[in-house]
């Protein structure tokens, strides 16, 4: 199954990401996020981050899990490779998510092709059909 | 959607079912078709649908969809009914334009271009995956969100002639860093005097045309083949995560309820978390002046080491394309005090306002817009007529028409670099990725865009230039 895929917008990106479950679709429009900085699938696994994010729906949550990858970035120059382990729980009124994020710091052996300076709310829809499927814009 | 002509140039969304005041669009019948093409004018309605939005909701001829607002959006609210939005003002807050003059020509820099734009390429941190000045304290970096570009020329970047000649003098006065996020401060750490990639880019430009001769010369441009230096960025990611930040901090507090779009999130200006986003978004305002105040003296200092001397380059004016602001405005008559939104749009007093530096008070403000890479870019002057038909605003740059992904697919960066070079251009960048985005095509075209501004009269033709040297982060 395709991960994810990119979508006309006029001024920034805007992708779907799919799944069989949430969880899948979520760490899938991860990597998309990652895609559009780097390519995500040269990046050695060898740091680990242990993720917990929050949100009061579910869409919070995806813009707050998503906004993870460019903080690890900008801060830590943390490389996203891959999501492992994603769990999506009921917590109290909203919703919480733990992940593991593995890849690397960043040096000369990567390249950088663009920023994300944020993800936002802008035509976000989470659905499940067959599948699952979120769609998120990004500015960059 | 009712779209009623005016006159030229000029098109009415007329009010209507929630819509608390009229919109209006300023446009060429060509640009308004690109409009027509995406959620533009729907999300300018929903501007016009926002409590205590004053006289009328506008966009700027380069406008284009956003999130919530529109890009080129102007929007002014009362400071008791009305409401203040970080989706008014984008994720790049105070992103914008500096402009600095030289007194050398065409024929002076023309054997040391290469070099210049090698120099400036070094000395510049760019866009993607490099740091900016290291070991930044956190403290440094508190003091730079209150004093802005004062900051950075009491350390040396610059001079008080810059802070003059730069919006609001480079310093919003009512910033407040207590309430930035731990996340905005970290962010902003490593970034202070970088470029950041994007649309972001460096210039250096020559004169091609000259409009207004006396207002041209009050800016000090006064010779075709005069050599321009163009700054484009903004708050990089310590602005970028005021906005998430508070976006997320208003949904919690006031609920998405009867929103038409999640990203028109907004607090009554007057109420605690209005005045403390204010506060916040005015100390990224201030990170970004600092920013660009750092960069236009390694400018300096490049011009120095390649050419001998920096004599004559002087600062002709820093606008910001991303902000709100208190403002006093012509309203049912009288002078009212609003909170003005623009978004993707710059600030274009007229001659006599007191904002603008004593030295343009003459003749109204400089207002810098941006062509996309290898086009031509212009410089126009502040209006009154603009202060009664735009809130004194005009356009900010080209505007996309196409996608990223649509002009990744049509063209290739190192193509663009070779056609560049051809029409004796020449472009640095750290991304050819980013390059082909940015390629021209994917823009309005620039010139139609500052015709519109110039015939409306909400910004005057002053002069054009053209790129010798891109550098795009």
């Amino acid at each position: 199954m395709e991960r994810y895929k990119y979508l006309e917008h006029t001024s920034d990106a805007k992708f779907q990401a799919f799944g069989l479950t949430l969880e899948e679709a979520f760490s899938n429009a991860a990597l998309a996020v990652a895609s559009l900085m780097w390519n995500w699938e040269n990046i050695e696994r060898k740091i680990e981050h242990q993720l917990k994010v929050r949100g009061k729906d579910l869409e919070q949550l995806l813009v707050n899990f998503l906004e993870e990858i460019i903080y690890q970035y900008e801060t830590k120059k943390f490389l996203l490779g891959s999501v492992e382990e994603l769990i999506i729980e009921k917590a109290g009124k909203g919703y919480q998510l733990k992940a593991i994020f593995k890849g690397d710091r960043h040096s000369e052996k990567y390249k950088i092709h663009g920023d994300v300076k944020a993800i936002t709310y802008n035509e976000m829809e989470i659905n499940s059909r067959e599948r699952f499927v979120v769609q998120v814009v990004v500015d960059i | 959607m009712e779209l009623k002509k005016i006159k030229d140039y000029i098109w009415e969304i007329p009010k209507s079912g929630e819509m608390k005041v009229p919109a209006v669009i300023y446009a060429s019948s060509k640009l308004l078709e690109s409009v027509k093409h995406d959620q533009t004018l729907q999300q300018l309605r929903n501007v016009a649908c926002l409590p205590g939005i004053q006289k009328t909701a506008y966009v700027m001829p380069d406008a284009h969809q956003g999130y919530g607002f529109p890009i080129g959006g102007v929007a002014a609210f009362d400071l008791d009914q009305g409401i203040i939005s970080p989706g008014g003002v984008g994720y790049d807050i105070n992103c914008g334009v500096r402009l600095l003059k030289t007194e050398y020509l065409e024929k002076d820099v023309q054997q040391k271009r290469k070099q210049l734009l090698a120099e400036i390429f070094r000395e510049v941190p760019a866009g993607v995956g490099k740091g900016g000045i290291t070991k930044l304290s956190r403290n440094v970096l508190l003091e730079i969100c209150v004093k802005g570009a004062e900051w950075a020329v009491e350390n040396g970047y610059g001079t008080r002639e810059d802070l003059q000649r730069t919006e609001e003098n480079g310093r919003m006065k009512g910033a407040d860093p207590s309430r930035l996020s731990s996340r905005a401060l970290e962010r902003g750490l490593p970034q202070l005097g970088t470029l950041g990639s994007g649309n972001h880019f460096l210039e250096i430009q020559k004169v091609v045309e000259i409009f207004d001769k006396d207002v041209a010369r009050a800016f000090g441009i006064h010779t075709l083949g005069q050599i321009l230096v163009m700054i484009h960025c903004g708050s990089r990611g310590l602005g970028h995560q005021v906005a998430s930040d508070y976006i997320q901090l208003m949904e919690n507090k006031l609920g998405t309820r009867g929103l038409p779009d999640r990203e028109l999130i907004n607090a009554p200006v007057r109420s605690p978390l209005g005045q403390e986003y204010y506060k916040s978004m005015s100390a990224a305002v201030n990170f970004a002046f600092a920013n660009r105040q750092m960069i236009a003296h390694w400018v300096r200092e490049v011009f120095e080491k390649v050419m001998g001397s920096s004599k004559g380059m002087d600062q002709v004016y820093d606008v910001c394309h991303n902000v709100a602001k208190i403002e006093k405005h012509k309203i049912d008559g009288g002078l009212k005090e609003v909170c003005l939104h623009r978004k993707g749009a710059t600030r274009s007093f007229g001659p006599g306002r007191m904002e603008i530096p004593e030295v343009y008070r003459n003749v109204g403000q400089p207002v810098i817009i941006p062509g996309s890479m290898g086009t031509a870019s212009y410089i126009l002057v502040g209006t009154k007529e603009a202060e009664e038909l735009s809130f004194a605003s005009t356009a900010h740059g080209a505007g996309r028409v196409m996608s990223r992904h649509e002009a990744l697919r049509r063209f290739r960066g190192e193509k663009i670099r070779d056609e560049l070079a051809s029409r004796g251009i020449e472009l640095q960048s750290t991304s050819w990725k980013g390059v082909a985005e940015e390629a021209a095509e994917a823009y309005k075209n620039v010139d139609e865009v500052v015709e519109v501004s110039h015939k409306v009269g909400i910004g005057k033709l002053v002069a054009k230039v053209v790129p010798l040297g891109v550098m795009k982060g």
